[in-house]
């Protein structure tokens, strides 16, 4: 039995995972605490945000996320694939940037227009 | 003669503005005093907002996109890079522009939607050198999601606030280290979803119990030194540790920035640093409103939007002269356990079918029962597994239990005790 804090959502639920029964989770209030209990001790995930360099807009850095969770072991190689990345004003919120995340087929898109 | 003017132009403000404009104000202007709208959200680059709201998770500067986007599609009138002076009890906003000079614009409501600040070294007094490196998180998170600068190589932060949380893991993504987050209470001020996934996911040790007792360095930050405090938060002799860093980041709370509102004369509540309110977020001062962090300070910007539609609405119902119902206000009062309420007063003849409550507690509790009291007669009880100080707690009282309820309620907290 493993003991988390589910990071879903910011009430952050105090979930029980039991690794014995099939990964079941108790303690979730909502279906997705069930799916990051179950996720989290099997292959755990995380939205990556960070920023990448813009010119020609009001702020010299344009923020970006990858549009979906990628694995969290390739936490440090996705921002890594942000650096050399330059955009140009403008930009608009859920322009790709980066297509493909170190192969996950998740893009990281920019979270604002500049 | 504007119906509405909203002063700032963050969540709070931009929500109280659209929702003022949706119940038929029309001549409404919102003043900002940054170059675009969208506040502290614009740098709030990580995700995790919006649940609530929009039912999806979104990013700071996506959730103050839409809501400019709403706006956008309003007759609101926006002035920027505009600093408010002055407030008078009348409803004189005095305002210097860069573009529009000095003016002075009179309204029939105001809503006061100012947010709030980060405490600074000398807020808490830390000993020490007074060398470069230390800053508070909300500056370092400016700095590096806007500016595109790394204040630092090697980090300690002070605080486990939430945006100490995310500015340890920023840092650490962006290739500084960071060794340590110290927090002087004996449990985090944040969130617990912060600690898992900006502390916990990168190995970065929460030291619980422990502050910073000095700070070393001629010209900039060499060492910083953490010491473990007794049950008084007095720094034990001898359990003094060492950190070799460049960079002191602050997540030591924030205060409601209500100069505007002192100085308007507004009756201030000492436990939220902000404005005593009624259940409409009116202030003391009649057709002058108060939403948002400026309020008391909030964890979730989804709270702030709630609060601040609310607070439009008001303003809306001010002017259009739908203000009916008793005047006579009931006194929420905080007994054991609660560090404070929001509101402050209720008036039920004002209250529709029922008032949300927002209160924090003053220490982390297990299985409890919030309970809400008039005199000797318990009025409602809700049960919470889990209740930190960290994590603001609401509930909803209904106008009938308001009703039944003697000048004022107390609300308070009893652990239940498990056999």
């Amino acid at each position: 039995m493993k003991e988390l804090i589910c990071i879903v959502c910011p009430k952050g639920c105090h979930l029980q995972v039991d690794e014995d029964r099939n990964y079941a989770v108790s303690g979730n209030s909502c279906p997705r605490g069930e799916e990051y209990g179950r996720m989290e001790l099997t292959h755990p995930t995380r939205v990556v945000t960070s920023t990448v360099r813009c010119t020609g807009g009001a702020h010299p850095r344009c923020p970006v996320k990858t549009e979906g969770p990628i694995p969290k072991e390739l936490i440090f190689q996705a921002v890594r694939c942000l650096d050399g990345v330059e955009l140009t004003a403008p930009v608009r919120t859920g322009d790709v940037v980066v297509a493909d995340v170190c192969g996950t087929g998740v893009p990281f898109v920019a979270t604002r227009d500049l | 003669m504007y119906d509405l003017i909203v002063i700032g132009g963050g969540p709070a403000g931009l929500a109280a503005a659209c929702s003022a404009w949706g119940k038929g104000l029309r001549r409404i202007l919102i003043v900002e005093r940054d170059k675009e709208l969208g506040g502290i959200l614009n740098q709030c680059i990580h995700n995790g907002f919006g649940l609530h709201y929009f039912k999806e998770e979104l990013t700071g500067p996506e959730y103050a996109g839409r809501f400019i986007k709403m706006l956008g599609d309003t007759g609101v009138e926006v002035r920027l890079d505009t600093m408010v002076l002055t407030v008078t009890p009348d409803r004189q906003v005095h305002m210097v522009g860069k573009d529009t000079g000095y003016r002075v614009e009179e309204a029939r409501t105001i809503i006061l939607a100012m947010g709030c600040r980060e405490r600074t070294r000398g807020a808490i007094a830390i000993p020490g050198q007074r060398p470069a490196g230390i800053f508070t998180a909300g500056a370092a998170q400016r700095y590096v999601n806007m500016e595109g600068w790394l204040p630092g190589r090697r980090v300690v932060i002070l605080g486990s606030g939430d945006i100490g949380l995310i500015m340890a893991r920023r840092m650490t993504l962006e290739g500084a280290e960071v060794l340590a987050c110290v927090e002087v209470m004996p449990y985090s001020g944040g969130l617990n979803r912060n600690i898992v996934q900006c502390l916990r996911d990168y190995d970065i040790p929460l030291y619980l119990s422990h502050t910073v007792t000095d700070i070393k360095g001629r010209d900039r930050v060499e060492q910083v030194v953490v010491s473990r405090v007794d049950a008084h938060r007095r720094p034990i002799p001898g359990t003094e540790m060492v950190f070799d860093c460049d960079t002191l980041l602050l997540s030591v709370g924030l205060i409601p920035e209500n100069e505007l509102t002192r100085q308007a004369g507004a009756a201030m509540d000492p436990r939220t640093s902000g404005a005593v309110v009624y259940e409409n977020m009116e202030t003391s001062l009649p057709g002058v409103f108060a939403c948002g962090n400026v309020a008391h300070v909030h964890d979730l910007v989804d709270f702030v939007t709630a609060e601040s539609q609310r607070a439009g609405q008001s303003a809306a119902d001010y002017v259009l002269g739908r203000t009916g119902g008793e005047e006579e206000a009931l006194e929420v009062c905080t007994g054991d356990g609660v560090s404070y309420t929001v509101p402050q007063r209720i008036r039920p003849g004002r209250v529709d079918k029922s008032c949300p409550l927002f209160f924090r507690v003053n220490r982390v509790c297990g299985d409890s029962e919030i309970l809400v009291r008039s005199g000797e007669t318990q009025l409602a009880c809700f049960s919470r597994e889990h209740l930190a100080p960290g994590e603001m707690e609401r509930i909803v009282l209904p106008r009938i239990l308001l009703d039944r309820a003697d000048e004022r309620i107390t609300v308070s907290i009893r652990e239940v005790v498990s056999q």
